[in-house]
């Protein structure tokens, strides 16, 4: 990739959701015979890349393919089955609940629905001041409250208004309000998932522009989580496309727009509705996404692929560099015939 | 020559505890058979609420306070119930975000078909479903005849809004209302039912009004556009005139914040604060307090919305009063 350290190195993550449920919903008779069934959600599959040190790292891909347990197992939110995380070169995904407490303010996590993320019984000043004073234990209330301000003018919000409570503000000031708590505690790596999607048009530029601001002022690293192939074109530096919870490619934005290699990136493109330019074609997939519970075997997306071949039934094809910096999981593209 | 949808001065208001809010305000448009408009514009503006006043859709606290809305030369806001359940799902259907706005969870969608058929024509269950297979077949279902037998949970969201769609063809409808759907689909399924609406559209014989908060959505479907703002229409032309050279100070803002609008990576324009509440409507233009090129007389007088010929199109705003003489 470069040779510069990684902020984050994630490597071979594996993250299965088992969803079998009470002992009677997992019996079932087979051959004459009773068997407890197992029934398993493969959320993420071998799933490996690194992220530098300012840069915007963006995940792509269609809902349900894994992108919001991607960020939540980063931030530990999930328990990882299989695979390693490393952050600034120390391996965190083994540490316990103490010796993760510094790491915890380096790395903040932004969600979709404001109001969710919100404790909305807690004034915006104590919901900022919380996890600041949770990481400083010995700063002064007058420092806390100066600070408060400070942030709160940075997105946007009137500090005027820290005593009032989240309903009281739009879903763009709460999102805002969400962006001042992650940076509260002077982050390094701020991982946002879907954070405009409930946004509207005119307000979603407001964020955007809070979050370039921010990466700016504060040197901020991201890895910003969306559907939304435009947003993602204008922010990153370097793009996932996720499908079925494994990375089909991983490029820089310029080359991943401009040329995208494998089958699904292609599709996934052309299906983008562009303002002003009306579509003649789409590559249109066969059928649907199939379920993560039944991973198909060999490449996760072989049964919808127009060019799937023998190779690509029963073996999984792997995340390998094809030009300087583009990485593309197909076996198509690796023997020259995509 | 008669238009197949006329709405005049239309307004729509909800008796609240606090007062009437006004939620559509004197909007008036033109459709005819083939024409595919887009309703556009952010949330709240009051799209769904024009629709809905369309279908008889607006129940209690709301009411259609006044204006005429002429479908095939009949007047639908002052039409009973009765009358309007006949046009809706026979003329006039809907398509939701939410599929299951339309589908019932406990019968297949053979017999949701079925019961639609024979709750406006006279047929046998087979000849009803025949027709069903036809409209299956249409939004591109494979193997329908088995699908009659199927509940709406064992199709992706993807199919159920496929569903929905044969539903609202089964009739023929004259005029075809979809609010907002594709919003709540991934972008490759919503390629194939903007697609689907295209086709069903080019035999001219159906007109369609597009609601979408989405511009390069309507931009691929519609060929014009009306663009509302806190209730009131303030552009309405062509799709192409709007999209390539928006006029109205909101348009230009929301074309502009498009992160496709700007070289990557830099700043994006935004257009400052956010639609008022509809309670608390600023005087003049509703506009104005968001305006870069806000005037005096935007605070005092609201605009109105006249058709300036050198533009192609209406627009509701006093910088065009003053440069060019519009009609109305
Ligand atoms: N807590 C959970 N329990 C069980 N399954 C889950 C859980 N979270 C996510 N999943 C499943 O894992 C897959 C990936 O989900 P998610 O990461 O939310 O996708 P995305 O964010 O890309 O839409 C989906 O099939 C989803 O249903
Ligand atoms: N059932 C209702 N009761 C009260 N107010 C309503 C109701 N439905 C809609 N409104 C009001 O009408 C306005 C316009 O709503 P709507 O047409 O749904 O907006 P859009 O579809 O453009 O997002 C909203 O701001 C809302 O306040
Ligand atoms: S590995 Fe095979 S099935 Fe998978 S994308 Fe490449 S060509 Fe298609
Ligand atoms: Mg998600
Ligand atoms: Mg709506």
């Amino acid at each position: 990739m470069n040779d510069k350290k990684p902020l984050l190195e994630v490597n071979n993550l594996i993250k299965h959701f088992d969803i079998s449920g009470g002992v009677l919903d997992r019996l079932t008779l087979e051959k004459m015979r009773i068997r407890m069934k197992k029934t398993v959600v493969h959320a993420l599959n071998d799933v490996s890349f690194s992220i530098f040190q300012g840069e915007t790292f963006s995940v792509v891909g269609e809902s349900g393919c894994g992108k919001s347990t991607l960020g939540r197992a980063i931030v530990r939110l999930y328990p990882i089955d299989k695979g390693s995380i490393y952050y600034c070169g120390d391996r965190i995904d083994t540490k316990d609940s103490r010796a993760m407490l510094p790491y915890r303010s380096k790395m903040q996590m932004v969600f979709q629905d404001p109001y969710a993320s919100l404790n909305p019984r807690m004034k915006v000043e104590q919901t900022l001041m919380e996890p600041m004073l949770f990481h400083n234990p010995s700063m002064s209330m007058g420092e806390a409250r100066d600070n408060v301000a400070a942030v709160m003018e940075q997105v946007g919000v009137d500090p005027g208004w820290a005593s009032r409570y989240p309903h009281e503000f739009s879903g763009g000031q709460r999102q805002r309000i969400s962006i001042a708590r992650a940076l509260m505690v002077e982050p390094e790596f701020i991982i946002a998932d879907e954070p405009i999607s409930a946004l509207d048009v005119s307000i979603q530029a407001q964020i955007l522009n809070l979050f370039m601001d921010a990466q700016d002022d504060r040197g901020l690293t991201y890895l910003f989580i969306t559907h939304d192939l435009s947003v993602v074109k204008h922010i990153s530096t370097r793009v996932a496309v996720m499908y079925l919870g494994t990375i089909c490619e991983l490029a820089h934005k310029a080359p991943l727009f401009a040329h995208p290699r494998h089958p699904y990136t292609q599709a996934l493109l052309s299906a983008i509705p562009i303002l002003g330019f009306r579509k003649s074609r789409h590559i249109r997939l066969k059928g649907e996404v199939p379920t993560p519970i039944e991973l198909p075997s060999g490449c996760v997306f072989h049964k919808r692929c127009p060019f799937a071949f023998e190779r690509c039934f029963n073996e999984v094809p792997k995340l390998s560099e094809r030009d300087s910096g583009t990485f593309v999981a197909c076996h198509g593209v690796e023997e020259g015939k995509i | 020559m008669e238009h197949l949808l006329e709405l005049q001065n239309i307004v729509v208001r909800f008796a609240l505890r606090f007062g009437d809010l006004t939620a559509v305000d004197d909007v008036s448009f033109t459709l005819d058979r083939g024409d595919r408009m887009g309703l556009v514009g952010e949330s709240g503006a009051g799209k769904s609420v024009t629709g809905f006043s369309i279908i008889g859709l607006i129940s209690r606290p709301g009411y259609i306070a006044s204006g005429r809305i002429l479908f095939e030369g009949t007047d639908l806001a002052h039409l009973n119930e009765e009358a309007l359940r006949n046009i809706r799902g026979n003329r006039i259907s809907m398509i939701f975000q939410d599929p299951m706005m339309t589908l019932n969870p406990v019968l297949t969608i053979g017999t949701q078909m079925t019961e639609t058929l024979q709750a406006h024509m006279d047929i046998t269950d087979e000849e009803a479903a025949a027709m069903a297979v036809d409209r299956l077949r249409m939004v591109h279902i494979p193997s329908p005849e088995k699908r009659l037998n199927q509940y709406p949970h064992e199709f992706s969201g993807g199919m159920r809004q496929r569903i929905v769609i044969a539903i609202a063809l089964l009739m023929d409808p004259a005029l075809i209302i979809a609010d907002e759907p594709t919003t709540a689909l991934d972008v490759t399924i919503q390629a194939e039912i903007l697609d689907l609406l295209l086709e069903l559209c080019a035999t001219g014989k159906t007109g369609l009004i597009l609601i979408t908060h989405d511009l390069a959505v309507v931009s691929q479907v519609t060929d014009k556009i009306t663009v509302m703002y806190a209730g009131r229409i303030v552009e309405m032309g062509s799709t192409d005139t709007i999209i390539h050279d928006p006029r109205h100070p909101y348009t230009q803002g929301l074309i502009n914040a498009l992160p496709g609008s700007r070289h990557t990576g830099s700043r994006l324009n935004q257009i400052p604060g956010m639609m008022p509440n509809l309670l608390t409507i600023p005087p003049g233009c509703s506009f104005h307090p968001r305006c870069p090129f806000m005037m005096d007389i935007c605070t005092k007088q609201a605009p109105r919305l006249k058709y300036y010929k050198e533009h192609e199109r209406q627009i509701s705003c006093f910088l065009m009063e003053n440069q060019n003489k519009g009609s109305i």
